[in-house]
């Protein structure tokens, strides 16, 4: 009896193979991209962790240099003899692959070099130069013996330290791990080596923090699109279920007990669910395997964290994509469920018209949505912290969404009662009875407009001020770069002579206002005065920067501490200088500190610049003079070369970004084709008197195709503040809290003109289908409306 | 498996040689061998001997409280070379590492370190007398006055040793002969300093006074394919007599053994094969294995019959290589006090 029932059950979805299918990519669009933007999340993840144990970052704490990048390794001998249990670590590129020297007999053990070399021997890895790394990475270094292993996270290759040294032609170490068990006594660091300072594992640069802003971008779009998908799924069920009834009252008089139908058609929305899902998961793969590389660069660009190209199949997210489409269905098919468990045994089968009666349903919604919009208000006045602003995000998006309905309905009043002739009458009036059975689509469809507008007006500004940040910073045309700080003093004197301009650039760590921040020595010149463009500023700020009297902060530091212009800050025991300006910086996100360069030398007399920024009228010959003049060619670096490189890097970020927007566009449309495609029927009784007055199936199609287009419109027009609102969300909410900047929000509105043409296109691709079956339906169909009284 | 075993995979074979371990290889790979009949060159041969595998500089000393409480100290610093030779910084094939323990009637602490050659974290010069591995240290201006100091997370000491004998040559002349094939090393050492200083406990500092002994010991294959562990006494006697003994077990369960009798004036007789005879009495169980504790030892020719306590069972150096070495007592025909290791007990 069982099987019977069940056969009978699922011979709707034998009947109504759209319906099906509907459900089916529904719940694989919202499955795909969901997982698929969760892949990338866990493998990002996973290659931070794997960078993280191949360096011991993190775990343990670190000696640095006070200024600089390079240790020397007298140093590393000095502590060791002063009972210091460090081990020395070396790093630098080779070519784009980061290499990494360690100390086997003295390294932390983070990295599992024993696993990698059950097989190897210490002097194959000490002197004979083998590097570990992984497969993707070994491709990258010709000409050097590498072992491949899993084990050594991407773009990363680990060898000895000597063999390393040799590598990168160096004679020096990057920084000491300070193992856990340090003997009994120990002579002060500051005693042994006063240019060292002892970093605790806590202030290491964490990637997972620095990247939870990028990532919970993905998330939100992941969770945007699987909201869509959810509508997709939704209307349809919603509708097999109502088609249904008749089949239900039908078992039901039979004698099939309510528990065990109930439990039959849970059983059968687990199985669909789960067909749905593994597509999705699968196409959620490849979705995530094609968008891999993208982030990556992204990442490596934006953040300098590695992630590997290679997308592995892992449980977590997965299996978050899985659960998330089976609760996504239950929550669908509850309501319905539970319909029909009330439902009386002889209840009338008549399909109810798709929310035809849904007047206190309506009102309900018009609350949730004013509820939701208030509640989203709220957030964004007294809300604070990076949730919040996603919370806040989700609200706005969600009520607005609601509210579509509610804003469009007297809209089409309004054109209705404009209309002129009864077709157009006609017209209006049976879109508006329409709205309520497209309405989930259009939510869809809502939603990603504005996800799109938003996204897209953050990226650009973004990019907009990006770019002219990146002009106002690399305002110099070169850059020397070099690595011995005790050098710095006779280059700056080398290049004094060949250059217009030169400007030393003094840099330290240092901590202010409880941060750990960046100080910056500059010598204040036309360069700053010209190009800087400052936040908010107070009177001639270079000036008393110049004079040492007050000091320049940028955004991240200023609002962290909650400091602005005018403010203090103390640099040292008896200096407490005022802020001359807070200057946008959006090219790191720690906190920077900008003073003079007679006031930096008297707060760290013994840092010597190793940057410095040259102006030249000719570049070209400046650079060829330089390398007459004994400076290596790798040390110099000119500022196009850098701003290329940085603007390539955020071409990879729009890929991506572009990439989600067009997947979640389809998305929408898709949802309008699904819908309209299971109204199809419905709808034939509605039709067939206005073909029966005389309008042609043609003509019938034709408005199809118009009404969905005007719907569009409708949409597009709704969407436009919303997605100005998302943006400014994104811009000065959550940057803010993820970045520790506000980037100023320009509008684009060719932009937008176009995003809107594309979506009443989407809307009028996704009516195509549904309009040319009108216009091929048999008029038999069509009188039968009337013969069957259905 | 993390660093720490792979160094004992395959970094300290040689070490595990010494000491007995399993499976380990007889070919030489281009390192100088022990030839009979030694010409020893000091101070030169105090420093190092790149071209041999292994070497080491073995201190142990027994003290003694002001309340009269006994304790035990042990430094070593270990040489092994990756390859013969030496080589420019990193490039060097020579690693460092190296042992301390502080032992008292009921604590053992233990800790390890190791270095690379060539940077200078580790190494030992001959003249003046410098053996270090980071902050540890054992100099001096001359081999018969030495600083001595090594700690560890829980535990340190600094000592004064000077030497009241002169060096003893253990084997024929100091070359020792380790198996009945003819493996062998360069042996030789001090067995006549005496040592004060000050221990570091857990429970706060501790002056001490005491003997030392000093064993200096270099080859590049002492061990024979089929023996499987060592023990090694050191013991001084009451009436100023001392006794270098140790005997290596093999698998078949037979052993072989040699001993030098010093007198108290550093003359010395080196002995046979089976003049030296150690029969364990009681085992311990110590850190998951059943250790030999309690010894009687006998050396009929100089009508010594005693037995050899353990002062802590428990004297386990659970290091990268583990092994137990502790003072012991000594009582019967002999009193006296001495120190033992035992190693490859599984």
């Amino acid at each position: 009896m069982k099987r019977a029932c069940l056969a009978a059950l699922l011979s709707h979805w034998r009947r109504n193979p759209l319906q099906l299918f509907a459900v089916l990519a529904g719940l694989a669009l919202a499955t795909a991209l969901w997982s698929g933007v969760q892949a990338i999340n866990a493998e990002a993840r996973a290659s931070y962790d794997s960078a993280a144990a191949t360096l011991g970052e993190g775990q343990f704490d670190q000696i640095v240099p006070k200024s600089g990048e390079r240790i020397a390794q007298v140093d590393y001998v000095a502590l060791r003899r002063a009972g210091w249990l460090v081990s020395p670590v070396i790093e630098g590129r080779l070519g784009e692959v980061r290499l990494i020297g360690i100390d086997p007999l003295t390294s932390t053990g983070a990295f599992d070099i024993g696993q990698v070399t059950s097989t190897g021997n210490l002097q194959q890895f000490t002197s004979v130069g083998q590097l570990f790394a992984n497969a993707e990475t070994a491709a990258k270094l010709d000409g050097i013996e590498v072992i491949i292993t899993p084990n050594v996270g991407p773009n990363i290759a680990v060898g000895d330290i000597g063999v390393t040294q040799r590598l990168l032609g160096r004679r020096d170490l990057s920084r000491l791990t300070v193992l856990p068990d340090q003997p009994l006594q120990r002579a002060d660091l500051n005693e042994i080596a006063p240019s060292l300072r002892l970093q605790p594992s806590t202030q290491t640069a964490d990637m997972d923090a620095l990247t939870d802003s990028f990532h919970l971008n993905l998330t939100a779009f992941g969770l945007l699109s699987f909201a869509v998908g959810l509508f997709i799924v939704h209307s349809t069920i919603g509708l097999a279920f109502e088609q249904r009834r008749g089949v239900i009252r039908t078992l039901r008089a039979l004698g099939m007990p309510l528990r065990t139908l109930v439990i039959l058609i849970a059983v059968e929305v687990l199985i669909l669910a789960l067909i749905g899902a593994g597509l999705g998961i699968i196409l959620g793969y490849l979705i995530a395997a094609a968008l891999l590389p993208d982030v990556a660069v992204t990442l490596r660009g934006l953040y300098g964290a590695d992630v590997a190209g290679t997308l592995a199949f892992r449980a977590d997210w997965w299996a978050s994509g899985l659960a998330l489409a089976l609760l996504g269905t239950g929550v669908a098919a509850a309501g319905r469920l539970w319909h029909i468990a009330r439902m009386p045994l002889l209840a009338s089968a008549r399909p109810r018209a798709w929310a035809m009666a849904a007047g206190r349903a309506q009102l309900l919604q018009a609350l949730a949505a004013v509820g939701l919009l208030f509640m989203a208000a709220t957030l964004a006045i007294f809300g604070s912290g990076l949730l919040a602003g996603f919370v806040l995000l989700g609200c706005f998006l969600i009520g607005a969404a609601l509210a579509l309905p509610v804003i469009a309905r007297p809209l089409l009043t309004l054109a209705e009662r404009r209309a002129k002739g009864p077709v157009a009458a006609w017209f209006w009036a049976d879109t508006r009875q329409q709205l309520p059975g497209l309405s989930l689509a259009l939510m869809a469809l809502l939603l990603a407009i504005s996800a799109n507008i938003g996204v897209s007006t953050m990226v650009s500004s973004f990019r907009l001020t990006f770019v002219a940040f990146l002009d106002q910073r690399l305002a110099p045309e070169l850059f020397v770069q070099i690595d011995d700080a005790q050098k710095g003093p006779q280059v700056q004197a080398v290049l004094q002579g060949a250059a217009d301009a030169v400007l030393p650039l003094l840099r330290v760590e240092g901590t202010v206002a409880g941060q750990p921040v960046q100080l910056f020595g500059v010598r204040v010149g036309p360069t700053y005065r010209e190009n800087w463009v400052f936040l908010d500023e107070g009177a001639k700020a270079w000036d008393r920067v110049h004079d040492g009297t007050a000091v320049v902060v940028n955004e991240q530091l200023a609002r962290r501490s909650a400091l602005w212009v005018g403010d203090k800050v103390t640099l040292g025991p008896d200096h407490t200088l005022p802020i001359a300006a807070v200057v946008g910086d959006y090219g790191n996100p720690l906190g920077q500190v900008v003073m003079g360069e007679a006031l930096f030398a008297i707060l760290h007399p013994a840092v010597n610049p190793q940057q410095f920024g040259l102006r030249s009228s000719d570049p070209a010959a400046l650079r060829s003079r330089l390398i007459d003049l004994g400076i290596p060619d790798s040390a110099i670096i000119d500022q196009a070369g850098i701003k290329a490189f940085s603007l390539q890097i955020f071409e990879r970020t729009f890929t991506v970004t572009a990439a989600l927007n067009v997947l979640t566009l389809a998305v929408a449309g898709f949802a309008i084709l699904m819908s309209l495609l299971t109204l199809a029927d419905l709808r034939v009784p509605q039709l067939a008197p206005v073909w029966a007055l005389g309008l042609t199936r043609r003509r019938l199609g034709q408005l199809e195709l118009m009404r969905a287009g005007v719907f569009a419109v409708v949409v597009t027009v709704v969407a436009l503040p919303v997605g100005l609102g998302l943006a400014w969300v994104l811009l000065s909410i959550v940057n803010v809290e993820a970045f520790g900047w506000r980037l100023p929000m320009f509008l684009f509105p060719l932009d937008y003109t176009r995003l809107g043409l594309y979506a009443v296109l989407a809307a009028i691709l996704a009516a195509l289908w549904p309009a040319w079956r009108l216009m091929r339906t048999p008029p038999s169909a069509l009188l039968k409306v009337f013969a069957h009284e259905r | 498996m993390n660093v720490k075993v792979l160094l004992v995979a395959c970094l300290l074979p040689v070490l595990a040689l010494a000491q007995g371990f399993a499976g380990l290889g007889t070919d030489a790979d281009g390192f100088a061998d022990p030839k009979p009949n030694p010409r020893f060159d000091f101070p030169a041969d105090h420093g190092p001997h790149p071209d041999y595998r292994i070497e080491w500089w073995y201190l142990t000393a027994n003290l003694q409280g002001a309340d009269g409480t006994a304790y035990g100290l042990q430094w070593t610093l270990f040489r092994s070379a990756l390859a013969p030779g030496e080589g420019d910084g990193w490039q060097s094939p020579q690693v460092w590492f190296a042992h301390a323990a502080v032992t008292t009637p009921d604590l053992h602490l233990a800790t390890e370190r190791f270095g690379r050659g060539g940077v200078g974290v580790a190494g030992v010069e001959a003249a003046p007398f410098r053996a270090w591995i980071d902050e540890w240290v054992l100099e001096g201006p001359d081999f018969d006055a030495l600083r001595l100091f090594a700690q560890g997370p829980d535990f340190a000491y600094g000592m004064d040793l000077a030497a009241q004998g002169p060096l003893i040559f253990h084997g024929d002349a100091g070359y020792s002969v380790k198996s009945a094939e003819g493996q062998a090393s360069y042996y030789y050492s001090q067995p006549f300093y005496e040592i004060s200083g000050t221990l570091q406990l857990p429970d706060g500092p501790v002056d001490v006074t005491g003997h030392a002994w000093l064993d200096r010991e270099w080859s590049s294959q002492p061990l024979s394919d089929n023996q499987s562990g060592w023990d090694w006494f050191s013991l001084s006697f009451e009436d100023g007599a001392k006794v270098m003994g140790f005997q290596l077990r093999q698998r078949d369960g037979a052993s072989y053994s040699a001993s030098t009798w010093i007198t108290p004036q550093g003359a010395t007789q080196a002995m046979a094969n089976g003049a030296f005879v150690a029969t364990p009495l009681e085992t311990a169980t110590v850190a998951g294995r059943e250790i030999p504790v309690l010894w009687r030892v006998q050396i009929p020719d100089r009508g010594v019959d005693v037995s050899v306590s353990a002062l802590n069972t428990q004297a386990w150096m659970g290091l990268s290589i583990p092994y137990w070495e502790g003072p012991v007592r000594i009582s019967g025909s002999h009193d006296g006090v001495g120190y033992l290791e035992m190693t490859g007990y599984e």
